[in-house]
């Protein structure tokens, strides 16, 4: 496992930083922000992305997709982090990628990983029940009726929930809540009798969705790999996803940082920039040390997803706790030290401190994989 | 029985006889409190009658003296009336920067005829005040500010520019800083004013927080005229005011921030909304860990207080242990509204811009500015070390 960036991968950050800089920078969010889109998002930016390759990041070349596995999409994200674009990518591109490319039939990868890549379709995936991560608690219901299933229960949190064309739903087949055997994986079109989505804002402006399920029915078609057996696929699926919030969450870090530096290095308090004082330079460049860390594991991260190591679910969970840590002391510190500035909606400061709360619950939050480590660790 | 255990039934019985009922629900949030002053709308009839009724008895201000508003209770019976208060989950009757700032300094520094004009109406929830200390050239340096006073004879003219004014838009007067002598040095040329928002010359403009609303405002000076009767303690000699004013500020920021416990204990809030296990403990257990913690400094914290306040009624002069508390109780209470968030999940991230829903992420975005507002916490660190521990070079 490396822990440099290729030289492809070099110049796919860059892209990805110019292309952000250029159309996507922390004015647009604002943008997007005050005119209350339901979406959260710019289609036509999803279309470029698409056509730069990143919405088919993660699928196989001959579906139309770009292949630049894990690191890629972790770059991707890291940028967007940084500028905080709001997109599909996460839920799309990462999770539903990984779903079908990995867990896919072959008429389901056929069908989908091509519209994947082309940005056209958009995907969700829908798991947890509470308020708080839990795939195990999957209590949705689906019973066997007829030529297929019958899904009755609510899931919320769901990542573009509400516009997606296709959601991928986490449902019991049997068993208990609680219980890791006995969960299915569904693809269910958006439009199904019986489906109700309402969508919510989040506190980072972003948009996801509750979903109700009554009596929603499928084929038998529509499940994505084995019946009772979904549990590990979900977790497969879901380390995309947490690494690349992971990602994510460091370049929200990063440009905390750096724009809490700049801040401080300027603003001047008793004749001098307050940056000279010692009791801010040694937090920044403790800081400094732990975005370091956070870099390092995400990509460790990253790294051992592509090439399937065996311990690739415990670098993703301390990825998602380090990063998570990291990420809220670099905001909550940056407001701080912004003074009456970091407190204002003008400033940058506070958005990614909202985003980085929202990231940092999103399947599980520095709690729920410090426990998982534990647990692995048997202590 | 004795005088207080006297004092605590009667006024057990009052309360519960006066408090309306949808004042008793221990709302300590933004969203239920009740300002006051000449442009309140009260959001409800109990809101109203609760202040008018705890007004009456002088029970909004119980320290201070019958003649200024208040009911001249000994720190003793107003712990008394606090602990009943708590006890039946009223609410507070009233805030008002006039109470928890500007009175303190009134009541030390202020003319028989300042106090006697100001105070009572303070207490009645008359007039609300709001503060004027901070400018964009000065923050954590306060004592650079540049707001201008020109000596007119019987009054002064007021030009500049304050920054962060909390409430200034709906504030019906204010207590300023502003600079007399731009010649000396810069503690030594300041004076503390008082005048009407509604005075011409005055404009302001919110400011919008990262909580979504807009609490604290600019507030332009342009030619205002400040009679001299409002100049508080000696002109140039400001600075002792305003430090004195601070104290308290921040003796009570901590309080208010360290001491919210009164409601229910986080532990509470975490069993019910996660859940426990068959031994009833919090189903998360580093979650568990850290909300005991969290505990922990609160319940430590709150014998702190006591201590001090015990000192303070001893007649010690506490100085800086106002930045002891100030520091301690709003990171404290920051690291509470975060567990709370913890706590809460994707249920309270949700963000709507009615009053109930979303209501958590706005209190916990508030609180970042705890340990900035009245003095960041870096200023109350560099105090402690130079005032209390006098380290070299602090
Ligand atoms: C919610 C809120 C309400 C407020 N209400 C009012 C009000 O009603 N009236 C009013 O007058 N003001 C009010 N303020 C203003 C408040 O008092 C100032 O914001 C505060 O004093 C800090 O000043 P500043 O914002 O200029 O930050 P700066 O002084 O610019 O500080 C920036 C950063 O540098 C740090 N720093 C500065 N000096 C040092 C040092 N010597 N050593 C180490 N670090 C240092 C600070 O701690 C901070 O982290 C309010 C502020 C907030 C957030």
């Amino acid at each position: 496992m490396s822990m440099m960036l290729n030289e492809d991968q070099e110049m796919l950050r860059e892209a990805a930083a110019g292309f952000l800089n250029e159309n996507a920078p922390v004015s647009a969010f604002r943008e997007l922000r005050d005119s209350n889109s339901i979406g959260g998002f710019s289609r036509d930016l999803w279309s470029e992305m698409a056509q730069m390759g990143w919405a088919g990041i993660l699928v196989p070349e001959e579906f139309g997709g770009s292949e630049f596995g894990m690191v890629g999409a972790g770059l991707i994200a890291e940028e967007m982090g940084k500028h905080l674009t709001a997109s599909p990518f996460l839920a799309t591109s990462v999770l539903a990628a990984t779903a079908f490319s990995k867990f896919g039939s072959e008429a389901q990868k056929e069908h989908h990983l091509p519209k994947i890549s082309a940005g056209e379709t958009l995907y969700a995936l829908a798991v947890d029940e509470g308020a708080k991560h839990a795939p195990a608690k999957t209590a949705l219901k689906a019973e066997r009726s007829g030529n297929g299933f019958k899904l009755s229960g609510a899931k919320t949190f769901v990542a573009n929930g509400h516009v997606a064309d296709h959601i991928i739903v986490a449902a019991r087949t049997s068993g208990e809540a609680g219980d890791e055997n006995g969960i299915t994986l569904f693809l269910v079109e958006a439009e199904t009798a019986g489906l109700k989505r309402s969508a919510s804002k989040m506190v980072d402006s972003s948009s996801f969705a509750r979903l109700q399920f009554e009596d929603v029915e499928v084929n038998a078609d529509a499940v994505i790999g084995e019946v009772d057996a979904g549990y590990e696929p979900l977790d497969t699926i879901l380390n995309a996803g947490r690494a690349c919030l992971a990602a994510e969450m460091t370049g929200c870090a990063d440009q905390s940082f750096n724009m809490t530096v700049a801040y401080i290095n300027e603003r001047k308090q008793f004749g001098v920039p307050v940056g000279s004082f010692q009791a801010l330079q040694h937090r920044a460049a403790h800081l400094h040390t732990e975005i370091e860390l956070a870099k390092a594991v995400t990509l460790a991260a990253l790294q051992s997803l592509d090439t399937e190591e065996e311990s690739a679910w415990r670098l993703t969970a301390l990825a998602k706790t380090k990063v998570g840590q990291v990420a809220l002391l670099a905001a909550q510190e940056g407001v701080q030290m912004h003074g009456g500035m970091g407190m204002t909606d003008a400033f940058d400061i506070g958005l990614y401190l909202k985003r980085v709360r929202v990231a940092g619950e999103l399947f599980g939050d520095e709690s729920w994989h410090a426990n998982r480590i534990a647990d692995a660790l048997s202590f | 029985m004795s005088e207080l255990e006297t004092f605590r039934i009667q006024t057990r019985a009052w309360l519960e006889e006066n408090c309306p009922p949808d004042m008793r629900d221990g709302a300590v949030s933004e969203a239920t409190q009740c300002w006051g002053g000449r442009n309140w709308t009260f959001t409800s009839e109990g809101q109203k009658l609760w202040l008018e009724r705890m007004a009456a008895k002088g029970w909004t201000v119980p320290t201070w003296p019958e003649d200024y508003g208040g009911a001249g209770l000994t720190k003793d019976e107003a712990e008394i009336l606090q602990d009943e208060m708590t006890a039946i989950g009223a609410r507070k009757p009233h805030d008002n920067f006039g109470i928890t700032m500007l009175g303190p300094a009134l009541l030390k520094f202020g003319t028989q005829e300042q106090k006697l004009e100001h105070l009572p109406p303070i207490a009645r929830g008359e007039l609300r005040w709001c503060q004027g200390y901070s400018e964009p050239g000065a923050g954590s340096d306060l004592a650079s500010l540049r707001t201008k006073a020109e000596d007119k004879g019987d009054h002064y003219i007021v030009n500049g520019q304050k920054i962060w004014t909390s409430y200034a838009d709906q504030a019906d007067w204010i207590f300023c800083l502003v600079r007399t002598d731009f010649e000396a040095a810069k503690h030594k040329g300041i004076s503390f004013v008082l005048f009407d928002m509604a005075t011409k010359g005055v404009t302001t403009k919110p400011i919008k927080l990262i909580s979504g609303s807009s609490p604290f405002c600019e507030t332009f000076f342009d030619d205002v005229r400040v009679e001299k009767v409002n100049l508080v303690h000696e002109e140039n000699k400001g600075w002792d005011v305003a430090k004195y004013l601070l104290t308290h500020e921040r003796g009570m920021i901590g309080e208010v921030f360290g001491n919210m416990t009164g409601g229910r204990s986080l532990g509470e809030i975490a069993a019910h909304e996660i859940g426990v296990d068959d031994a009833g403990r919090v189903e998360e257990p580093l979650l568990r860990a850290k909300l005991v913690q969290a505990e922990i400094d609160s319940l430590a914290f709150s014998t702190l207080l006591q201590s001090v306040s015990e000192r303070a009624e001893a007649g010690e002069s506490l100085g800086a242990v106002s930045s002891v508390l100030k520091y301690y109780g709003t990171e404290l209470n920051k690291r509470r509204h975060e567990l709370l968030m913890e706590i809460g999940g994707s249920d309270e991230l949700e963000w709507s811009d009615e009053n109930d829903n979303g209501q958590r992420s706005k209190d916990w975005l508030r609180t970042k500015g705890n340990s900035i507002e009245g003095g960041t916490s870096e200023v109350q660190l560099q105090i402690i070390a130079k005032h209390i521990l006098q380290m070299p070079g602090a």
